[in-house]
Order: C-alpha cells, then sequence, then structure tokens
C-alpha cells in the first residue's frame, strides 16, 4: 500500500549559491508527476535532496507519516545515464539483479527466484535477447530500459527517474512510459524529472514546475499554463499556445 | 630448475614464496576495486605515505605494521577533508598530501635508520623476509579475502552505481573509507615484496589487465589476483637468481601480462580488433 510523499521547505546550495529554495508540494499516492523547469532550474538536485543523496540546507521528505529514511527499501531510483560507467565490467542480466540487493541484506547472495524475478523484469522492458551483453555495448535507450528493469527489481512502492527520456530513440521512450503508466495503474508514485516541454500533456498527470523556486505544483492542467510556464522560463512562451493547441 | 629445488629445501625462499603470492593475491583483489572506483592515483598515495610510519615504528622499535596503518589511515582522512571541505579536487588533495607524507618519511627513515633500511622499504626485498612479515601478510591476506567475499555485493553495487547504493541506505562513505583501510593493510604487506614506490604496479596493473578481459566483476577479481601472484612469483624468481630487487622485477612482470592483455584480449585488444576489423572487410568484399 503506498501512501502521499509530501517535500517540505527543501532548500539546496552550490558553493553558496541557493538552486533549490524553498520548495514544498504533496502528491497523493498513484500518481505520475513530472518536475519540469528550464536547464540549471534545480530538477536532478531537487530529487537527490529529496532522496537525502546531497547536503541540504533545510527541509523534509516524507512518505505518508514517516521520513524517508525510514522506507529506503522501498525506493527505487533511476540516475541520469550520464552518472553511470557504461565500461563497468558487468552485463544487462547482472545489472538488473542489482534490483533485488536492497532487500537481501548483508551476506546473503541472490537466490534462483532472485535471478528468475531479474530475468522477467528484463522481460518487461524487451531486452531479454541482450542479457549477456556488456551494458556499453547497448545503445542510450536500452541502457535506460535495462536500468528501469532495475528498478522494476526492486519491487519499489516509489520509482525516482531523472531524465530518462533524455538521446533515447521512440520506440524506448514509449516502452518506457507504457511501464511507468502500468506502475502508476498499480498505486506506485513515479517521480521523472523531464524537460521536453512537447510531451509533457501526453506523459504526466501531476506536475511541479520550477526554477529555482517552485512555480507550481499540481494537476497538468492548472500548472500547464502559460502564465506559470512564462514565469518558468523568464521568456514569453509564444510556442506554448501552439503546444496547447496540439494537445 | 634449480630455483624450485632450493623452493623445496631453503626456509628463507618458502617464506618468500608464500608472502609474495599472497601479496600478489590481495593486491589484485582490492586493486580490481581502486581501477573500477578511479582510485589509481589514491592507491599511490597510501602506498608512499606508509612511509612516515614505518619510519616512526621503527624509531619506537615496534612492528611496522601498527605505524603504517596509522600514517595510511590519517592520509585517507586528510586527503577527505581537503577535497570535501575546499575546492580543491581530489587528485590536487592527493598530491598534496602523500607528497607531504612521503618526503617526511623520507627524512625520518634516514634518520632512524642506514640507508640500505631505506632502499629495502622503497624498492623491495623478497628474500629477506622474516617469520614475523609472513605471519603479518597471511593475516592481512585473510582479512582482505574475507572481507571481499562477505561484503562483494556492497563493493560491486557502490563502485558501480553509488548513488543507487545510498538510495537504498548504504553508507557509501563509510564503505570508501573501509576499502582505504585496507589498501592500507595491502600496502604494509606489500612492503617487503615490492617496496613502496611499486605497490601501485601490483595494485592497478594485474587489475587493468584483468580488466580487458572479462565482463564479471568476480572474475575480474580472480584473473587480477592471479595475474598478481604470477608477477610476484616472477618477481622471487628472478630477484633469487639474478640477485636483483624484487619490486622491479614484479612491477615490470606485471607490465608484461598487461600489454600482453592490451594487444590480445579477445574483445579489446589492438591486434584482435585489428583482425577483426580486417575479416569484415573482408566479408563485405
Amino acid at each position: 500500500m503506498t501512501e502521499s510523499i509530501t517535500a517540505s521547505n527543501i532548500s539546496v546550495s552550490y558553493s553558496g549559491k541557493q538552486v533549490v529554495s524553498n520548495v514544498s508540494f504533496t502528491f497523493a499516492p498513484g500518481s505520475l508527476i513530472g518536475i519540469l523547469g528550464p536547464n540549471g532550474a534545480g530538477k536532478s538536485t531537487l530529487m537527490k535532496a529529496m532522496l537525502g543523496l546531497i547536503r541540504k540546507d533545510s527541509g523534509t521528505t516524507q512518505i505518508g507519516s514517516q521520513s524517508i529514511d525510514k522506507v529506503r527499501k522501498l525506493i527505487a531510483y533511476v540516475p541520469q545515464r550520464s552518472n553511470i560507467d557504461w565500461n563497468f565490467p558487468i552485463v544487462v542480466k547482472d545489472t538488473v539483479l542489482l534490483g533485488t540487493y536492497p532487500k537481501l541484506g548483508l551476506f546473503h547472495r541472490p537466490s534462483k527466484a532472485d535471478k528468475a524475478w531479474a530475468e522477467e523484469c528484463l522481460k518487461q522492458v524487451g531486452m531479454q535477447d541482450f542479457a549477456d551483453r556488456q551494458i556499453g555495448e547497448l545503445s542510450g535507450g536500452q541502457q535506460q530500459r535495462v536500468f528501469l528493469a532495475r528498478a522494476l527489481a526492486q519491487k519499489a512502492d516509489y520509482f525516482f527517474l531523472d531524465e530518462p527520456f533524455v538521446g533515447i530513440d521512440v520506440s524506448s521512450e514509449e516502452v518506457i512510459i507504457g511501464i511507468l503508466r502500468k506502475l502508476k495503474d498499480a498505486g506506485k508514485t513515479v517521480l521523472v524529472v523531464h524537460h521536453d516541454l512537447s510531451k509533457v500533456k501526453s506523459y504526466f498527470d501531476e506536475l511541479i514546475l520550477m526554477n529555482n523556486v517552485l512555480i507550481d505544483a499540481g494537476p497538468v492542467e492548472q500548472v500547464f499554463r502559460e502564465k506559470n510556464m512564462t514565469r518558468a522560463y523568464e521568456r514569453p512562451m509564444t510556442m506554448f499556445d501552439d503546444l496547447e493547441v496540439q494537445m | 630448475m634449480e630455483f624450485f629445488h632450493d623452493l623445496m629445501n631453503y626456509a628463507f625462499l618458502q617464506k618468500a614464496f608464500i608472502t609474495s603470492v599472497m601479496v600478489g593475491i590481495i593486491c589484485g583483489a582490492i586493486g580490481s576495486f581502486i581501477v573500477l572506483r578511479g582510485m589509481a592515483l589514491m592507491g599511490d598515495a597510501i602506498s608512499h605515505a606508509v612511509l612516515p610510519g614505518v619510519a616512526i615504528s621503527y624509531m619506537l622499535s615496534i612492528n611496522y605494521f601498527y605505524g603504517a596503518v596509522l600514517t595510511g589511515v590519517l592520509t585517507a582522512f586528510s586527503i577527505g577533508a581537503i577535497s570535501q571541505n575546499s575546492r580543491i579536487k581530489s587528485d590536487s588533495a592527493i598530491g598534496i598530501v602523500f607528497s607531504a607524507f612521503f618526503a617526511l618519511g623520507i627524512i625520518l627513515i634516514t634518520k632512524a635508520r642506514s640507508a640500505t633500511d631505506l632502499t629495502q622499504i622503497l624498492f623491495g626485498n623478497v628474500l629477506s623476509v622474516r617469520d614475523s612479515d609472513m605471519w603479518i601478510t597471511l593475516v592481512i591476506g585473510a582479512i582482505v579475502i574475507a572481507t571481499v567475499a562477505l561484503f562483494f555485493k556492497e563493493l560491486l553495487i557502490s563502485s558501480f552505481d553509488e548513488t543507487m547504493a545510498a538510495a537504498y541506505g548504504l553508507n557509501t562513505r563509510f564503505i570508501h573509507y573501509a576499502i582505504m583501510f585496507l589498501l592500507t593493510l595491502v600496502t604494509v604487506a606489500s612492503l617487503q615484496t615490492v617496496g613502496v614506490i611499486l605497490v601501485v604496479s601490483m595494485l592497478i596493473t594485474p587489475a587493468s589487465a584483468a580488466y580487458l578481459l572479462t565482463n564479471r566483476l568476480s572474475t575480474m577479481v580472480v584473473l587480477a589476483s592471479f595475474f598478481g601472484a604470477l608477477s610476484a612469483v616472477i618477481g622471487l624468481y628472478f630477484s633469487f637468481l639474478y640477485n636483483m630487487p624484487s619490486g622491479p622485477v614484479i612491477a615490470l612482470a606485471t607490465t608484461s601480462i598487461f600489454v600482453l592483455a592490451f594487444l590480445f584480449s579477445p574483445q579489446q585488444g589492438l591486434i584482435t580488433q585489428m583482425f577483426k576489423s580486417r575479416g569484415k572487410q573482408d566479408a563485405a568484399a
């Protein structure tokens, strides 16, 4: 059973400059949430700060009434592709198997059942034919699918994805968004750092719009409006009208 | 063959042999993680920085193990403190700290003992391994092998994807310092065999050769350990038969293995790839 997710007053500074400033929001369980904003808006930083992966000036993240530190094993995080060493000596199936590690605890090796489950997750993203390839031999989209499979293998309730759609092919993008929707329908909460404005309405139900400060957070129809967008992107969003017509 | 005959008959040679093999194994194992975590320079730093600890131990007539571990750990923390609390990048922090420790070590050693001791510590003399050295090496070896085996999962994930490891609650900073501590132990164990200057060749080169040969971390660790042990035995052989310093011979042995892997690795090898691309061209023609 998933619970609501709440960020309160999150602020982060890099060498004296505040890149995330006093951001708060709350979302009900079973939401597919996009974190949107221009380059340098602090989207990835906000996500990392929520997860406690970087030092915050202030703020807390709560799952239901608990601190996020208490429920770490329920969280799956998919990092930006650029943060991974693609030359690491690891093949696709073993990468997905890493997803079973959090629940194994110390001294336990993955069992046969764990391996079968990892294989199942690999199938869900359509990458089973690449199981024995070294991860660097894959295309960007395939790599992203493998990392999503790893997140699925974690059997998590809360999914955090940092720019999963950057530099990937159309079919991989479709596979990934399809799985994220399924997760949402199953009552999971999914947060996605995103910056391609053209897909926002078709991908997400909820949005966090930010540019260092929070501009707005809530349902897409409420947040994804010209006034908000102009404030976030600090320029008139003329093409924005076209986008809305398109949708 | 004379070497093997003598190996059966001389206790000092057996001690040297056992020590060398163990040093090769643990250098390969820890070296694999050092290579993958991009900490080669850190390996070099820690190995040089144990020198003042060794000198102080001599002065206090205690086993060099204690002093070396102390200054090794101190180095790891100093480097961490500088790079985390200032704008200095970690490679510069490493350079600043280890050159200071190494310089201090050389001054202390020349004050404490004769120049022969300095040469031995710097370049290794595997034939002078004493009982106590062998036992220290074996105990360190057992600790290192047990740690790598028991925490392989955690070492793998934190080396591959530190953010995921941290996200699910592993203390990645603790793991970093634990590896630094193991690295210090391995360096201490290697003092007699390769010497402080060339420990880095045992740490980095066999692991790099293994890295070119496999896509599995567990295989890489085993291969690197094998290459390390092989190089150490080659070093012992030459220093026994031709009276050469063991450290440099071991270093060159690791290099030879690396060059072979670099040229002929089935997937990564320079020459292998040349033949592969020629084969493809032929097929296309």
